[in-house]
């Protein structure tokens, strides 16, 4: 039970978080990619702000041996760079530049724009589910 | 370039991104998990139990719910103007989604938990998003 409220608080804190850094709004996030226009480096200063609290609270909690509520951490195996990383994230990108939409913001959007917001998450995610079939060929 | 200076919201970002931080401590002092939406989102489709169903689906439920409760009180006024629309934005969509799966993380796994762990991958996802996020934006509206 305390292990689902404080994954229940945890999305809370984040899709908070996401609404006072203005991730929701893709004009802002577009803003920050624009260098060559008028740039908000706003994001920057998200990215930066989380950066230090993840990084220093990372230091303890791994320290720690193990989480409160399972037996051991569940961390990415992968240590490579490989060609798939680069060209995901290329892709990634590029959807993330025409749409000014990443997909924690797609989630926490949901709260104000139900319709518009699950179409685009209902193309996400079929999406998702290509590029997992893809994983799986490679 | 020029700094846009009148949408620069320094403290409130910084504090956004200080609280999504927050989030991602919480997610894995009691999970042991990576806080990042598409492996979430991802996992929630091919559950391999009822309690990574449980977990996921949890987590998409306060992400949605934090959010409403600010709407709903009238704590701020959260602004979100598309740039997209018809074809272009499902373009969008798709990209987003099987970029990030073939990617494996987005701007919250890689951006903000990989990089805190100092991961190599997550640095060079990083870097691959934004310098191509720059470049569609930059051709969008500056070639276009």
């Amino acid at each position: 039970m305390l292990a689902v409220l404080s994954v229940l608080f945890s999305g809370l804190i984040f899709g908070i978080g996401l609404s006072l850094a203005g991730m929701l709004d893709p004009t802002k996030v577009t803003s920050f990619l624009n260098i060559l226009g008028k740039w908000d480096p706003s994001l920057g200063f998200v990215m930066l702000g989380g950066i230090i609290v993840t990084t220093l609270g990372y230091f303890f909690i791994f320290k720690r041996g193990k989480p409160l509520f399972e037996k051991d951490f569940d961390l990415p195996k992968k240590q490579k760079i490989d060609k798939s990383l680069i060209i995901g994230s290329a892709l990634f990108g590029i959807g993330w530049g025409l749409a000014g939409l990443c997909p924690g913001p797609v989630i926490a959007s949901l709260a104000f724009d139900p319709f518009g917001m699950f179409l685009f998450l209902l193309v996400m995610v079929i999406g998702l589910k290509f590029g997992n079939v893809i994983n799986k060929l490679l | 370039m020029s700094i846009n200076w009148t949408d620069f919201t320094p403290m409130l970002s910084s504090l956004g991104g200080i609280l999504i931080g927050f989030a991602a401590l919480i997610l894995m002092l009691a999970k042991g998990r990576i806080m990042g939406m598409s492996g979430i989102l991802s996992g929630l489709l091919i559950p391999n139990s009822s309690t990574e169903f449980l977990w996921r689906s949890v987590f998409v439920a306060g992400v949605i719910a934090g959010p409403a409760i600010l709407i709903n009180f009238d704590l701020i006024n959260i602004a979100s103007t598309p740039v997209a629309s018809g074809l272009l934005l499902y373009v969008a969509a798709f990209c987003v989604g099987i970029g990030t799966a073939i990617g494996r993380g987005c701007t919250s796994g890689h951006g903000i938990c990989g990089l805190s762990r100092l991961s190599a991958r997550s640095l060079c996802a990083v870097l691959t998003f934004v310098i191509s996020g720059i470049i569609t934006v930059s051709i969008l509206r500056h070639v276009l």
